[in-house]
């Protein structure tokens, strides 16, 4: 049987857990809902343990696995706590469930959100054990300790964890004062490295991806999408479709209501026995659109209207001091605007799922990133409860931001119900690259007045990019506030007068989030413009940039609406200059910066972000060959994540972030004629692959038992400003607009 | 009917001969650790051994494999012990996974090629597979790892 298949709720609980387990919960309380009103929060188990009476842990884990490694680091922490032997301990992925508390894998924030949770659930089964296994030799609690899976008392006795287990089940679950948390220095798994859960069955093939998942009598579909962003369906002529061997027929979903949210966007569906079959009956296919409101949607022209939005006074998001009287005294200004194109996730698996639409419930198996919200689209299309939706999580072959929007589980859920049979929807590359949740476009104008050594006395930037927002409300034009603190209204820079403004801008296509989101293009232009002053001055860019964030200090964000700083207080996670220095001290240090000069071909670049609560500073060393190739020998990364739970997949976050990274800088651009997107797969829309990828990526952890932050996301926005830095540096070349490749280096 | 081999077993087909033998894995023969990424020869995911050479299996049709020989990663090695995948597994190379077993098959017909390759004709060998995770340097020192554990 399909490994998949077993993980549902019922098997959950009926299958997993033999006779006599302890199961435990833990409460979780997001922190968002702690700030509102408490007396209306549900209070939601989001944690579950389980341990059989074989002395088998069972992990359940809620988060999704994307490469990132959640799916061993959270079972770490609830291990080490539990001080259970990580041999007998056995990883269960949850189903969608609001009980989990928020299962959305995105921004970074798993341990975040979880590391307490799963801490407290480990201790607190700990506790459990000691204490039934004290009453058992009626001893007292305290001469029992848990140890490596069994409780020992001081005269030497022992009892196994699967030995206690039922006894354990009928402690009282203890009130969160009892607990003891480990101190670091007992930290048996947190902060050592674990190999991934998933290892074995990745490098043997069994690994259970999206694309892997098959249920009995399924049939495959391919959706022909109006070319256009909201285009409709006029009619179709699907005769030659219907001759291709194994196509069995054609189905239409219907199109979206705005706001489009995660609807399906709707079109033609080709049913066949295999995704072959399907795709040749789809290229048959004769579809008539109505491309609609979208038609004259031109990103040429686009970026034309926003770089003048961005060059006009916009709406003020942040003021510090008065820029306008700075820069009225009529000293010397430096400006300059910075572009980045619209960008497509691309992972390597592309959107797929499975559904079985059967007496008015739909089961789901999909590689998604959010599985609850598999629930709400699926019941929203299908006209059911979201309770009703059962949703199987498989492994994500890649995910980025792309896999939380569950288009295509609607799709197959749609399908399924008209056909009275599963269906699963396989995109093609070519559905993935024309029909994404498209990181966002944005033009930025930046503009500064430059006092004594180089350093600005006023500092104005604007930045206008289609929002996120506008998946949720048609008519949005300006920014969310949570793009807004990604990277913008946050400048932790130490200058009397700083204005930050927001400009509006229409939708033409989907507008999504991608690894790192509004930072990519903020990054870009902060720190590409930090460079153009230090140019300017003819400063040492580490020098200057510590100049220019001054002292040490905690930057309070004054701000209306409030900096949304993750959803995290302030006070809890302030933006803190000493950690921004230190990461930037760290990486000058270990990259060489102070004895390597820059010549022709050879050079460094620097950048320094704090995002998703994290420090990081990178360098880069590139090189340009006389061809104008650019290669990248070395990638320095100093990260300051707060206390790290994974070393080792930490460092594999930040080695894939400079490689993606690289392919934003480089080579990553999503332009549209006619409303339509004009690149198509991996030949019009390349990515970095080995030889243009970073060479070496030496990643610098600072060691800290201050709170985790985020590790999958921060590494990716200073990678760009960094590599056009190192590229002005080698050649005087100031590269403004993404991507490189557009100009030519020599 | 097109006879071939898929890990040493015997197979008959006679479906489209224009069908890549991709989807004949994956949707027929139900194996499917060889994947889906580009369909156009773009991506290396799909990558097979074709008579002990690296092979994109989207582009390579059912009546190209007619009296070959194909391996898949599930046909590697018993129990992933071959070189490749002890290494991957040494240098903790997958992030998500889902890149790695064309990965592996185009480092496996390298070294059957090559024991000793060097960093440029790694990269060389490599350039056809991409892995959006980015784990390249990895994959890099896992393949220098293998080829020492040949020797
Ligand atoms: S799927 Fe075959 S090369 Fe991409
Ligand atoms: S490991 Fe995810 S694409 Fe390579």
């Amino acid at each position: 049987m399909n490994s998949i298949q077993k993980v549902s709720r019922r098997s959950f609980f009926e299958g997993i857990f033999s006779t006599g387990a302890l199961i435990l919960g833990a409460q979780v309380l997001p922190e968002s809902l702690l700030a509102g009103d408490v007396d209306n929060a549900t209070w939601h188990p989001s944690v579950y343990l389980g341990i059989n009476p074989d002395g088998t842990v069972i992990a359940l884990t809620h988060r999704s696995e994307m490469g990132t490694g959640i799916r061993t680091a959270l079972p770490m922490v609830l291990a080490d706590e539990l001080e259970a032997d990580w041999k007998h301990v056995r990883i269960e992925q949850g189903i969608g469930d609001k009980k989990y508390g928020d299962q959305n894998t995105d921004g970074s924030c798993s341990i975040r959100d979880f590391y307490t949770a799963f801490r407290e659930a480990g201790a607190s089964a700990r506790l459990m054990l000691e204490r039934a296994a004290a009453a058992k030799w009626n001893v007292p609690a305290a001469e029992c300790k848990a140890q490596l899976h069994q409780v020992v008392h001081k005269s030497g006795k022992k009892l196994g964890y699967g030995e206690l287990a039922a006894l354990a089940a009928k402690q009282a679950v203890p009130q969160k004062a009892e607990l003891k948390l480990k101190t670091p220095a007992e930290f048996r798994y947190i902060g050592k490295d674990v190999a991934i859960t998933d290892m074995d069955a990745i490098l043997t093939g069994k690994a259970v991806f999206g694309m892997d998942a098959r249920v009995p009598g399924m049939v495959f579909a391919s959706v022909q999408r109006s070319p256009v962003y909201g285009g409709t369906l006029v009619s179709f002529d699907d005769t030659e479709a219907k001759k291709v061997k194994g196509v069995s027929g054609t189905a239409t979903i219907e199109r979206f209501k705005a706001p489009h949210n995660f609807q399906a966007l709707g079109g033609v569906a080709v049913i066949a026995d295999s995704t072959w079959a399907a795709m040749q009956g789809r290229k048959k296919l004769q579809v008539k659109w109505d491309s609609g409101t979208h038609a004259g949607f031109d990103s040429a022209a686009y970026k034309d209207e926003l770089l003048a939005t961005a060059r006009q006074p916009q709406k003020v998001m942040r003021a510090v001091g008065n820029v306008d009287a700075e820069f009225a005294k009529g000293g010397k200004t430096l400006d300059a605007s910075y572009y980045v194109p619209l960008l497509s996730h691309a992972p390597m698996e592309p959107p797929v799922a499975v559904a079985d639409f059967k007496n008015g419930k739909v089961t789901v198996w999909t590689c998604t990133q959010n599985p609850q919200a598999v629930q709400d689209t699926v019941a929203g299309a299908v006209g059911i409860k979201p309770e009703d939706v059962t949703c199987n999580v498989t492994l994500l072959g890649g995910g980025f931001g792309r896999k939380s929007k569950p288009d295509y589980a609607a799709e197959a859920a749609i399908l399924s119900k008209q056909l009275g049979k599963p269906v699963k929807v396989v995109w093609s590359r070519e559905d993935d690259i024309q029909h994404d949740f498209y990181h966002s476009t944005g033009g930025m104008y930046l503009k500064a007045a430059v006092g004594a050594n180089g350093k600005p006395t006023a500092w104005l930037q604007r930045s206008v990019f289609p929002s996120i927002g506008s998946t949720f409300d048609d008519t949005a034009q300006y920014a969310m506030d949570l793009e807004m603190g990604l990277g913008w209204i946050d400048l932790p820079f130490d200058i009397a007068n700083h204005q930050a403004e927001n400009g509006p801008a229409k939708h033409h296509v989907r507008i999504g989030w991608m690894r790192s989101v509004a930072n990519i293009y903020h990054a870009f232009a902060i720190h590409s413009f930090v460079d153009e002053l230090a140019a300017a001055a003819g400063r040492d860019r580490v020098e200057y940039l510590l100049d220019l964030i001054g002292p040490g200090r905690k930057i309070d964000i004054k701000t209306t609406p409030p900096y949304w700083n993750h959803n995290q207080p302030q006070e809890k996670y302030p933006v803190d200059t000493a950690r921004l220095r230190r990461v930037i001290e760290v990486a000058a240090e270990k990259s060489g910066w102070a004895n390597k000069k820059p010549s022709k071909n050879r050079a460094l670049g620097i950048a320094a972000h704090r995002s998703f609560l994290t420090y990081v500073a990178t360098v880069v060393e590139i090189e340009i060959d006389d061809q104008g190739r650019l290669t990248i020998p070395e990638m320095h990364f100093a990260v300051d994540a707060g206390q790290i739970i994974h070393p080792e997949r930490a460092r594999a976050q930040m080695e894939g972030s400079g490689v993606f990274g690289t392919s934003i800088a480089m080579m990553g651009e999503i332009t549209a004629k006619n409303g339509a997107i004009e690149q198509s797969n991996f030949n019009n829309y390349p990515v970095a692959r080995m030889p243009e990828a970073p060479r070496q990526v030496h990643v610098h952890l600072i060691p800290s038992n201050e709170l985790p932050a985020g590790i999958g996301e921060p590494g990716v926005p200073p990678v760009a400003p960094a590599i056009t830095n190192a590229i002005f540096a080698a050649t005087g070349k100031r590269i403004r607009e993404l991507p490189v490749r557009k100009t030519k280096l020599v | 009917m097109i006879r071939f081999k898929v890990n040493g077993q015997s197979r008959v087909f006679d479906g489209d001969p224009e069908m890549p033998l991709l989807w004949y894995l994956r949707d027929e023969a139900q194996m499917t650790g060889t994947k889906f990424g580009c369909g156009i020869g773009q991506c290396g995911c799909c990558t097979v051994l074709n008579n002990g050479k690296a092979a994109r299996s989207c582009v390579t049709t059912m009546k190209d494999v007619e009296n070959a020989s194909v391996t898949t990663i599930e046909g590697l090695s018993k129990n992933g012990q071959h070189p490749v995948q002890k290494a991957w597994k040494q240098a903790n190379v997958p992030q998500c996974g889902y890149c790695q077993s064309g990965q592996m098959m185009q480092a496996a017909s390298l070294l059957a090629e090559k024991p000793k390759p060097t960093d440029q004709e790694i990269d060389a060998a490599m350039q056809g597979n991409i892995c959006r995770c980015g784990t390249y340097q990895r994959i890099r020192q896992a393949i220098h790892i293998a080829a020492g554990v040949r020797a």
